[in-house]
């Protein structure tokens, strides 16, 4: 028996895979009558390797294909299901030239331990049997033999931190909660995952939604909850239609509901759409939001564990927080405490996108370094371009320059930078990143997310943004950098979340790592990436375009004059400075330059 | 646009009389009527037995909800930090040399609205625009007039 595993998820999707899964079936179910081999074919969650999907894994061959078009179906069925030999165009091609079989040895795989991803990409979410045969709700079944005492010491041992970003012992707080003997208590799963740049929480809730019931399931039965809420956001509608079947499959079988698994425990779950706001991320603005309010952090001088939603004790943990619970569980703390760093238990998912050549979803050990991550999993970057600066942890988190590509990525190392692991986004940029504008860009982010509730949030926000796009456009003064620092602190200090508390960080790491950028653009009217369009320039150079009328065709305003095979040239007056010329040329022959302001 | 009573009370009554339902009903009327109508927020305060500003307050903070109608094409425009370092700003400016209209703005023909998103999770196709319901990753400049032209045909609806 064979199984095709199709990759359904967001990424693969986008690109085409569900046309696929439609044709695997259909000639699979045409041709079952006379099949010399028996194949199923599979709808998977995300195998992780999403810039080079659609991906489909045959197994148990372990034949691993990429870019798979509706058409290569066919050629697929006949050699590799039929008669075992692998279509070799679709296979993977390592740096050396030599095609990959399977996963393992695929590079991206290969640095890879997935716990909170164990399941994401080899089961199908909407088969309640793939997750029982995965040892799926084997942990809620020992977790309804051990006390919630038992519970709450084995996630202790475990060593789990939230992997929303603050890294809170979930042991401890579940122990908190427990501890109040108010009732009811709620649990509830934050998949408000906001951060531009990072799915990981979508694609556990997409490819594997039981291991969040069931993380979700055992934390009540510690803490003693029989409600809970996944709070899932707006623009995630896979995740949402996957954790609405699962939810509906657990209840059917007895597994939620009003008899857990026979024990007489009951848990009710219910989803919460979220409504479009980068702030109900933030655990008390994530609550308000449940109640049916404006989503408005307040200060938590009584947490949430005490009181929570309505008032009363509540746990919030993250979807990759709970996806390693069921993990825990079963395999005991002490063996999730063996993976990982002193202070950093386990692992972390990553979603590694930007100027890498291999973009996707990364499941590493904590204490893995940066280099690692992009060079080794990632294979650096893209069309042999220099690397310059990896933003980790969101609008919150900063930029580190290459000079500490070696600091292990955990909890605590990255803090002391300036910058922080965050929930798991990883943007890497190459030399034509403009560190000023991405700076800028996250201002911008963050002003338009600010709740407006506390001053030094949401005008400090408003000020650095005046000043970034002022320096960005050639206004900025070199005062203004003391300026920016000052703000930052002050935002730092005063403001009332951690929304606003971290809102300064991208600013404050890139003028302390990349501050010759901000200067060049004060000083010299130059942005040194050639990004910021006020202060650029493009032109050609005749030595290094070879004619081939790329740039021209990549011009929206047709500013690129030339005949094929002889050298362009760009008119200054008609060019709108977008770089479209720049992406298009594979000779390097666009360049940019400082532009005369005066 | 006439907005009938007894359309709005069947999103109403779909739910218990509880504030904790009211996100969910004003995210049931923006599907419906692609923003939210004055009727419909006012039935919902009386129906909730709240005070309108308090909706107000949440239709206004809410991204997911609108106070103005939207066109019959929604263009999201991901300008998540992936898509901002491959090119979103391009092709948003793109956008708006083709139709005129900038985010969270109306073509005049009611036939194209532009929304900012933050993200939509297909980072490794970078830069990415949904319009309606599909995905078009690795989007280009170049492209832009071909695939509007084809919702203009109405080949996409």
């Amino acid at each position: 028996m064979k199984t095709i595993r199709i990759c359904c998820g967001t990424g693969c999707l986008a690109n085409g895979s569900l046309l696929v899964a439609e044709e695997f079936e259909k000639k699979i179910s045409q041709a079952s009558v006379d099949a010399a081999v028996e194949c199923v074919a599979k709808r998977t969650g995300c195998h992780g390797l999403c810039e080079d999907g659609p991906i489909v894994t045959i197994m148990p061959d372990n034949i691993c294909y990429y870019h798979v078009r509706p058409k290569d179906v066919d050629e697929i069925l006949e050699k590799t299901i039929a008669n075992d030999t692998p279509v070799e165009r679709l296979l993977y091609q390592n740096e050396q030239g030599v095609k990959i079989m399977s996963q393992r040895e695929n590079p991206f795989y290969a640095h890879q331990t997935k716990i909170a991803l164990r399941n994401v990409g080899t089961i199908s979410p909407d088969s309640l049997e793939d997750y029982l045969a995965a040892d799926g709700y084997k942990a809620l079944k020992k977790a309804l033999t051990m006390s919630p005492e038992e519970i709450l010491t084995e996630m202790e041992r475990s060593g789990l931190r939230g992997r929303g970003g603050a890294g809170f012992p979930t042991g401890r707080k579940w122990r908190t909660a427990a501890g109040y003997d108010v009732f009811p208590k709620y649990v509830v799963c934050n998949g408000d995952e906001g951060d531009p740049g990072a799915f990981m929480d979508g694609s556990i809730l997409e490819g594997d939604p039981h291991s969040v019931l069931e993380g979700m399931a055992i934390c009540a039965l510690a803490i003693g909850a029989e409600e809970g809420f996944l709070y899932i956001r707006d623009e995630y509608v896979h995740a949402r239609r996957s954790i609405k079947e699962a939810i509906r499959q657990a209840e059917a079988a007895g597994i939620l509901g009003d008899n857990i698994m026979g024990s007489g425990k009951k848990l009710h779950l219910s989803i919460v759409r979220g409504g479009g706001a980068f702030v109900c991320g933030e655990s008390t603005a994530l609550m308000a939001s449940i109640e049916g309010r404006v989503g408005e952090p307040r200060a938590k001088y009584i947490r949430s564990v005490q009181k929570g939603l309505w008032d009363h004790p509540t746990v919030l943990n993250n979807v990759e927080t709970l996806a390693n619970v069921p993990y825990i569980i079963l395999h005991g703390g002490a063996s999730y405490a063996a993976v990982g760093t002193g202070g950093s238990k386990g692992t972390k998912v990553f979603a590694m996108v930007g100027k890498v050549k291999r973009t996707g979803l990364v499941e590493v050990p904590m204490g893995a370094t940066l280099r690692e991550l992009i060079f080794d999993i990632g294979g650096g970057i893209r069309n042999g371009r220099p690397f310059k600066a990896v933003q980790t942890g969101g609008p919150s988190g900063g930029c580190i320059p290459e000079s500490m590509l070696d600091l292990p990525v955990d909890f605590d190392t990255l803090k002391k930078y300036g910058a922080m692991m965050g929930s798991g986004g990883m943007i890497v940029m190459d030399d034509r990143s403009c560190m000023v504008e991405v700076a800028r860009y996250y201002v911008q982010f963050l002003c338009g997310e600010s709740c407006g509730k506390c001053t030094p949030c949401r005008e400090g926000l408003k000020q650095m943004l005046a000043i970034l796009t002022d320096i960005c456009e050639g206004r900025g003064r070199i005062e203004d950098l003391d300026l920016l620092e000052a703000l930052g602190e002050t935002m730092q200090e005063a403001s009332l979340c951690a929304l606003g508390k971290s809102a300064p960080n991208p600013v404050l790491t890139t003028l302390k790592y990349f501050r010759g950028e901000y200067e060049a653009h004060i000083l010299e009217h130059r942005c040194p990436a050639g990004v910021c369009t006020k202060l650029t320039s493009f032109a050609i150079d005749p030595d290094k375009c070879r004619g081939c009328t790329a740039c021209a065709r990549a011009c929206p305003v047709n500013a690129v004059a030339g005949t094929a095979r002889h050298p362009h040239a760009i008119d200054a007056a008609l060019c709108i400075r977008c770089g479209s010329c720049r992406e298009a040329c594979r000779f390097d022959a666009v360049y940019t330059e400082g532009r005369d302001l005066s | 646009m006439q907005i009938a009573k007894e359309e709005i009370m069947e999103i109403l009554q779909a739910y218990p009389q509880e504030q904790r339902y009211s996100l969910a009903i004003l995210q049931d009327m923006q599907r419906k009527y692609n923003y939210i109508p004055r009727e419909g927020m006012e039935a919902l305060a009386e129906y909730l037995g709240c005070p309108l500003s308090s909706l107000y307050s949440m239709a206004t903070f809410y991204k997911a909800l609108s106070l103005k109608p939207k066109g019959e094409h929604i263009i999201k425009m991901c300008d998540g930090t992936a898509c901002h370092i491959r090119g979103s700003a391009r092709l948003r400016d793109g956008i708006t040399r083709l139709l005129g209209i900038d985010n969270g703005e109306t073509t005049p023909d009611g036939l194209f609205s532009l929304e900012l998103v933050n993200c939509l999770g297909s980072c490794a196709l970078a830069p990415v625009v949904v319009i309606d319901d599909t995905y078009y990753g690795k989007m280009t400049v170049e492209k832009l007039p071909g695939l509007l032209d084809t919702y203009r045909r109405g080949e996409n609806t």
